[in-house]
């Protein structure tokens, strides 16, 4: 007995160590280096820069564009999987396979690829023009980011969804259909509530990356359309400011954690539904 | 029994690594494997590629001292690392208004020109004249490269005359204006077209500034630094804001590209230049090393490997043959090129964050 507690201790240690180096310490000093200004004394006014114009702007604009990606790849992903539900192998596998592809790839080169697509004089325009239309500016607009944000992060919603909807009992949506309702009863009353923690998760999984992205927007956006994660990040590094980057990130966290703590709530009342 | 033992090591390894990992003394593990108190050593701090490797490895050749090279990509990672005193170099190539700033801290110490004959003959007076800007007594810094911030367009898409910033607030050209994404490069831009001075500190001629470059967004195409090029050489911009050492490469690559060096109301001239810092350990070392640079057989070697412009004064003879007239006149312009155009300054850190401040405000606009 004595022994394997103290084997099971010693299993601790590797991640212990990990993340007291990797996680911890490193919040720490973002805390610290957010909470003191450049000699060392702790100051809110670091955290109250986020009240100023410029930074609660893109605040406001990150966290619209990154609802608007996580609806769409909401919209995207849903009848996706409804289909996959009932294909579960064969051509099925492969269409799941199509979505999950931007996964294999570098999310740097699949952007750079979309920049390409996207240019005044690019892949899209080109095809445009040639079919008689008139070219649109892609690039450099929050739709180009948006479209940027919902190609990379799109697995991060078929992927849960994917196993809520599969996990749903035939069974339950057959008796549902027996008792008169129609399909999309049915999906209203029986497959969306039951699928509802795949939804909450799907959501987190791609707002929480949308939210804090600065490549997408850095390359889709040209720097004209500043994100919060762009603003850290130039913070961190063009600016040398330290204090203000790290308190941003620490504003930016408290958004992140409501949304965990959401699919927390939402999770436990799922788990109801299904009881 | 055997496997407690086992476990017993598994753990002590784990620990050592863990105490290996929070020792403060990690360089010694990152590959700075020569003793650091080698007389025959010397410690360079470099920008990533802006030294031809080949010219390292002459100059170990001729003088037996071993170099050991460290990179950065900015001027301002540079500066902490050196502030720190958590390495010492010896030698380092910051820009104009990054040795002002390291002067003004005292982090930099008086060069020997004794030492450098050919830092004296071979780099220009008008280059010295114009380090003063950052160094008001040349007592702390030798040229390596310089160069002007331009206008790079494409005469395809651009059918009038260019020779005043102005153009880039022209509606005609809506979507194909690309700016640099720097605060001091694009103030310097809206400052000058003001007529005020891109050094000022006057938060009202500053503002101002701000206020056009937002009117100018609208027109802006992207704000970037290296995609620039790839823009302007495709054709996806009709005129962009570049320096001067990468338009010769673009104006190869892509012959509908004209640049204009020094738009009509004054531009930007920076200069790299080497200094010694205020704890190197090799000061002779790196005095021989910015004298090696100076001559004019490796100048001309770096300057083939690099393309930006150089003040060594012996150069333009050795390398004129291999270069058409047009790429000649940007790298090697008249010293009257000079004449009325400023070089930044280190305008303090409040400064520098109320340029940031508003640089921030124009691209959230």
């Amino acid at each position: 007995m004595q022994k394997n507690k103290s084997l099971a201790r010693l299993f601790v240690v590797p991640f212990g160590l990990w993340a007291t180096i990797f996680i911890v310490l490193p919040l720490f000093f973002v805390l610290y280096s957010g909470l003191s200004d450049g000699a060392g004394h702790l100051t809110l006014a670091n955290l109250s820069e986020i009240a100023a114009w410029e930074y609660a702007k893109s605040l406001l604009l990150s966290i619209g564009l990154a609802l608007l990606s996580t609806a769409v790849c909401l919209a995207l992903a849903y009848p996706l999987v409804l289909i996959l539900r009932r294909v579960r192998y064969g051509r099925g596998a492969w269409i799941f396979v199509l979505f999950l592809l931007p996964l294999w790839m570098n999310s740097l080169l699949t952007t750079m690829a979309w920049q390409t697509i996207l240019e005044t004089h690019g892949v899209l325009n080109t095809l445009l023009t040639a079919l008689g239309f008139s070219p649109v500016a892609w690039i450099n607009t929050p739709a180009a980011i948006v479209i940027g944000m919902v190609y990379n992060f799109l697995p991060y919603m078929v992927l849960p969804l994917y196993v809520s909807v599969t996990r749903i009992d035939p069974s339950v949506i057959d008796a549902a259909r027996d008792l008169g309702a129609s399909f999309w009863q049915a999906l209203r009353r029986v497959i969306l509530p039951l699928s509802m923690p795949g939804i909450v998760s799907g959501c987190t999984m791609v707002f929480i990356p949308a939210l804090t992205t600065f490549v997408i927007s850095a390359l889709l956006g040209g720097n004209k359309i500043m994100l919060i994660g762009n603003i850290i990040e130039q913070e961190f590094t063009a600016a040398y400011d330290w204090q203000i980057g790290s308190a941003l990130s620490m504003v930016l966290m408290v958004f992140i954690l409501l949304n965990l703590l959401l699919e927390v709530f939402s999770d436990s009342e799922g788990k109801g539904a299904r009881q | 029994m055997r496997k407690n033992t086992m476990f017993r090591r598994l753990f002590a390894v784990l620990l050592l690594l863990s105490a290996l990992l929070l020792l403060p003394g990690c360089d010694m593990l990152a590959g700075n494997e020569e003793d650091a108190d080698d007389a025959d050593t010397l410690y360079l701090y470099n920008w990533g590629d802006y030294i031809d490797d080949a010219v390292i490895e002459q100059f170990e050749e001729e003088t037996g001292i071993h170099v050991i090279k460290d990179e950065y990509d900015t001027n301002e990672s540079m500066y902490p690392r050196v502030a720190e005193g958590a390495e010492s170099y010896d030698v380092i190539c910051p820009s104009d208004y990054m040795i002002d700033k390291m002067r003004q801290n005292g982090l930099l110490q008086p060069l020997d020109f004794e030492a450098m004959p050919n830092a004296r003959a071979y780099i220009g007076q008008a280059y010295y004249k114009q380090s003063q800007a950052f160094d008001p007594d040349n007592a702390y810094s030798v040229p390596y490269c310089w160069g002007t911030v331009g206008i790079l367009y494409n005469a395809k898409m651009v059918d009038e005359p260019v020779d005043s910033w102005t153009i880039l607030w022209n509606p005609k050209y809506r979507g194909s204006i690309l700016m640099q994404d720097s605060a001091r490069d694009a103030m310097m831009v809206a400052l000058r077209v003001l007529g005020y001075s891109m050094n000022t500190t006057d938060e009202g001629e500053l503002k101002e500034a701000r206020d056009l470059l937002i009117a100018e967004k609208p027109l802006v195409q992207a704000y970037g630094i290296d995609d620039i090029r790839d823009k302007l050489a495709s054709g996806e911009a009709a005129l962009g804001v570049i320096f001067s050492g990468e338009a010769i490469g673009l104006m190869e690559a892509n012959p509908d590209l004209r640049f204009v060096p020094a738009p009509k109301e004054g531009t930007n001239v920076w200069i790299d230049s080497w200094v010694i810092p205020k704890n190197a350990r090799h000061k002779e070392n790196a005095e021989k090393f910015i004298d090696f640079l100076c001559r004019p057989d490796i100048a001309a070697k770096n300057f083939e490997f690099l393309g930006y412009s150089m003040p060594n004064t012996a150069l333009e003879e050795l390398v004129a043959d291999d270069m058409d007239d047009g790429a000649r006149a940007i790298a090697f312009p008249d010293e009257s090129i000079f004449e009325g155009q400023e070089t930044y300054r280190y305008l303090g850190e409040a400064m520098d964050k109320l340029y940031t401040r508003l640089w921030l405000q124009v691209k959230v606009e």
